[in-house]
């Protein structure tokens, strides 16, 4: 029997269930003990978006002390635990694993022909791992927080500060063992497991993505691991690396944590690019314009992405020399992150463009990402990074990446592979809605802080000089809007879950292995393993082969 | 044809790989790719090494750590050298003797390395014990005897020697670990010419742990050491 | 019919004799005793090099034959190279700055 298609959405009542992962086995244990790549990545959706609300309620007490230029919601010592906690919440546990352990879990080993990842166990180990990082985070909180920012900087970490630095930096730490493992289960299945016929250039570009992400998260993840080590080891036993009093020197934690950090911001974008790829090829029913350059791309993102870091110490004390080199080697790596943007938009040009929630979210990223990474290189630029280093400036860059792409992408992929994942449409109306709240609620949140940020404001202030409220006004009332257009999914898709038309195979008549199966699909994938004869996006290749099953 | 046989009904196989080959192509290099994190794990503490003893921040650290490395035990550091490589060899020959189905000489292989592992250990823990007699542990019991000028290199020296010697022991004790459970399914007769994967990833691990040693070494031990006196 | 596209073929059942295996041993031993001896001498500046070299030729050979990458396919080598480069990446950009920080302003 070769893979069953349902055609067009038939009600639930006249379709009898069929056995697919989500109901092959029932109870808490069958999931809690699961190897199934596709349950771990919904326990992963699960837990990243209750972490993620978490975080979202950080960022919604700073923008309304930030309301009124006096500190007066809250102290300056608890401003700096929330934006801390916002800081560590969002980047640790969220952008790190959200699009890699939701999407990439669940949709790897589906696009390659695979039955499940090479290390299932190891899957679920790094789940809980992740989840203990992150109950050792939210112990934290409820013990009062921390207060050193996100980036722990010594000597304020090691020495000064009087907050749970300790379990912080280890939960971080657990975390991150949890990033390396799902990394390394991605490289080998890649690598090992792809279905006949599937050749390295046959490969959707959310693999290629996908590669390049886990190379990083392979060989960046464990510097920060030791960093966070040393740092923790210097803040116990009162001796250490860092101590300038011994000879150490602080400014080594920075170099150690940003060899990490400065390529962790492309273990966020790469596989969000990866996500917008498939989107844009899917909706405009085109193949990906250029598909080597951006699969190379991917490759050369995450190399370049390992010369970088120092970018963010320009003003820390090193050398202006050192300086130079890295502000030079900043600015090849937009070389790579240009390339896709120029190929996503010819994919657009004379495709058949339709503009359901995940091409919208696809289409938001493109502009968000363009001001996002042009504003990078504002800041590569010695020259300008010495005049908005530390101000709000940066905090919109980096908002514009991480927030106007990175999620964007996220949210564009989980409505995209929502059908196949659950077997249930989410109503388009209102994602279209919610889209349309995100994009709007972000620009207005954060654009004024570019504004704001050229005209001096620093970050991580609590106060300011009453000048800048109006922008700042400006910003609370966008986080407003952004808040509502990210609990709008949260409603409808779980309202989908019982309520939306049940979905077919290939609800998007999209290109890539995925869609042929159910939706969702079954407990292992596929009942015989694919041969792939077609080139990556071939339309008319899945054409001929859907004719052949009908 | 009658390999594929084998390898369909082989109790090792698991569900999601093809046959035996894949699967043990597929765990030896995630074995490879996990020692890379180790590579990219230990390698900050050797650049954090050559970066104090070169003496770029602090010029008397060069010195300093000539003098600190005085204090370490050569004959016992040489003596842990020679057995920690002794066990590389009885690791290797274990996987040998899997591949070559003598599966009582896998075990007695397997036996060898965990009691080099341990003794390993054990003169580890006699060095330290001097160092916190001598009081050449970091911290408040530090106490320098040397030249008073070299007293902050000598403790930063001491610093990233438990530091690095202390994940590295840590790295050995996980080993040994690893190392007891391998037996055990050895002992069971788990591992044949057709299955025997967990053997060498294991070896692959313990030879990484070796390799580190073998850096260590000369970089804790033998810094100058004719300079002494 | 179908091109094999995934590696599967390519784990080298290789089996490396015993003779193989104490031959390096003994080469490895023979390289400690060395280690030992250099530390002892004066060659100035070259002690270092000296002894770091020594240490990659020993760590080379357990490599190439303990861990039988010898016999590995060759993206075991890539993998090995490619992080000892990004450990290399560390190393020198980081040094890049201590190295210059004393540097006068021109």
């Amino acid at each position: 029997m070769t893979t069953a298609v349902i055609d067009s959405a038939q009600t639930p009542q006249q379709q009898p269930e069929e056995t697919n992962y989500l109901n092959a086995e029932h109870g808490l244990l069958s999931w809690l003990f699961t190897v199934d790549h596709k349950r771990i990545a919904i326990l992963y959706l699960i837990s990243v978006t209750i972490l993620f609300f978490v975080g979202g309620v950080f960022a919604l007490l700073l923008r309304l002390e930030l309301l009124t230029p006096q500190g007066d919601l809250f102290t300056s010592d608890t401003y700096n635990k929330l934006f801390t906690l916002h800081g560590v919440v969002m980047i640790f546990f969220f952008l790190i694993p959200a699009v890699p352990a939701v999407m990439g879990n669940f949709v790897l080993p589906l696009q390659l022909g695979a039955r499940d990842l090479a290390f299932p166990k190891i899957n679920l180990l790094s789940w809980y791992l992740y989840i203990i990082g992150a109950v050792m985070g939210v112990a934290v909180m409820l013990l009062g927080g921390v207060d050193t920012g996100w980036t722990f900087y010594t000597p304020f970490s090691t020495t000064y500060s009087n907050t749970w630095v300790v379990p912080t930096v280890l939960a971080g730490f657990v975390a991150g063992f949890s990033s390396i493992l799902t990394g390394l289960n991605f490289l080998v299945t890649i690598h090992k497991m792809r279905a006949p016929g599937l050749t390295w250039f046959r490969l959707p570009l959310m693999v290629w993505a996908l590669y390049g992400t886990s190379l990083i998260q392979l060989l960046a993840t464990p510097v920060l691991g030791i960093a966070l080590l040393l740092l923790a080891v210097e803040r116990v036993w009162h001796v250490g690396i860092f101590n300038p009093a011994l000879g150490g020197d602080p400014i080594l934690f920075q170099h150690l944590f940003w060899f990490y950090s400065h390529p962790a911001v492309y273990i966020m974008i790469l596989p969000a690019m990866g996500v917008i790829s498939e989107v844009i090829a899917a909706f405009s029913r085109r193949k990906i314009f250029g598909y080597k350059f951006v699969a190379f791309s991917s490759l050369a993102i995450s190399f370049l992405g390992f010369l970088i870091w120092a970018h963010h110490m320009f003003v820390a004390g090193i050398s202006v020399y050192s300086a130079m080199v890295f502000s030079f080697l900043t600015m090849f790596v937009a070389v790579p992150s240009a390339i896709k943007t120029f190929n996503w938009t010819s994919t657009l040009y004379k495709g058949s463009v339709s503009y359901e929630a995940p091409m919208l979210y696809a289409l938001g990223f493109i502009g968000m990402f363009l001001i996002g990474g042009l504003t990078g290189l504002f800041l590569a630029t010695l020259g300008i990074d010495m005049h908005v280093h530390d101000t709000y400036f940066v905090v919109a860059h980096f908002h514009y990446v991480m927030v106007g792409s990175v999620i964007m992408a996220y949210f564009a992929g989980l409505h995209y592979w929502w059908p196949k994942m659950t077997g249930r449409m989410y109503p388009e109306w209102w994602a279209r809605l919610a889209a349309l709240l995100v994009f709007v609620g972000f620009n207005l949140t954060f654009f004024p802080q570019f504004l704001l940020g050229y005209l001096g404001m620093p970050r991580r202030y609590h106060a300011y000089v009453p000048e800048f409220q109006v922008l700042n006004v400006m910003s609370t009332a966008g986080a407003t809007v952004l808040g509502a257009g990210y609990l709008l999914p949260l409603c409808y898709f779980i309202w989908s879950l019982k309520f939306g038309p049940k979905a077919p195979a290939n609800p998007w008549g999209a290109s890539g292995l995925e869609w042929h199966t159910p939706s969702p699909p079954t407990t292992f994938n596929f009942e015989e393993t694919p041969t792939v004869t077609w080139e990556a996006y071939d339309e008319r290749a899945w054409a001929r082969e859907a004719d052949k099953n009908v | 044809m009658s390999e594929h046989a084998v390898n369909a009904h082989h109790p090792a196989l698991r569900h999601h790989f093809d046959d035996l080959k894949q699967q043990h192509a597929a765990g030896t290099l995630g074995m490879w790719f996990f020692l890379v994190t180790e590579i990219l794990f230990f390698g900050p503490l050797f650049f954090t090494y050559a970066l104090f003893r070169s003496g770029s921040l602090d010029p008397s650290f060069h010195q300093a750590f000539i003098a600190a490395s005085h204090h370490q035990n050569i004959k016992l550091g040489l003596t842990n050298t020679i057995v920690l490589i002794a066990s590389s060899l009885t690791v290797a020959l274990g996987v040998y003797f899997a591949q070559t189905n003598k599966k009582k000489a896998l075990v007695w292989m397997l036996v060898l390395t965990l009691i080099c592992g341990a003794t390993f250990l054990v003169i580890k823990g006699i060095e330290y014990n001097e160092h916190f007699e001598h009081h050449l542990f970091p911290g408040d019991n530090f106490h320098w005897e040397g030249a008073p000028e070299l007293a902050r290199g000598a403790q930063m020296f001491y610093i990233l020697y438990f530091c690095m010697t202390g994940l590295h022991a840590l790295h050995m004790v996980i080993g040994i670990g690893i190392f007891v459970y391998i037996l055990m399914r050895a002992m069971r007769n788990d591992f044949s010419p057709d299955y025997y994967v967990p053997v060498e990833v294991s070896g692959l691990y313990w030879h990484f742990v070796d390799i580190v040693w073998i850096f260590l070494f000369p970089m804790l031990y033998l810094i100058d050491p004719a300079s002494k006196h | 019919m179908s091109d094999q596209a995934y590696e599967k073929e390519d784990f080298s059942h290789h089996v490396t004799s015993q003779g193989t295996y104490f031959a390096i041993f003994a080469a490895l031993m023979v390289l400690t005793a060395l280690t030992v001896w250099v530390a002892f001498q004066d060659f100035g500046a070259m002690n270092v090099p000296i002894a770091f070299a020594i240490a990659a030729v020993k760590a080379t050979i357990v490599i190439l034959f303990f861990m039988h990458v010898i016999h590995s396919p060759k993206l075991t080598g890539v993998i090995l190279i490619g992080s000892i480069v990004f450990l290399g990446i560390l190393f020198v950009l980081t040094f890049s700055d201590y190295l210059t920080r004393l540097w006068s302003m021109v």
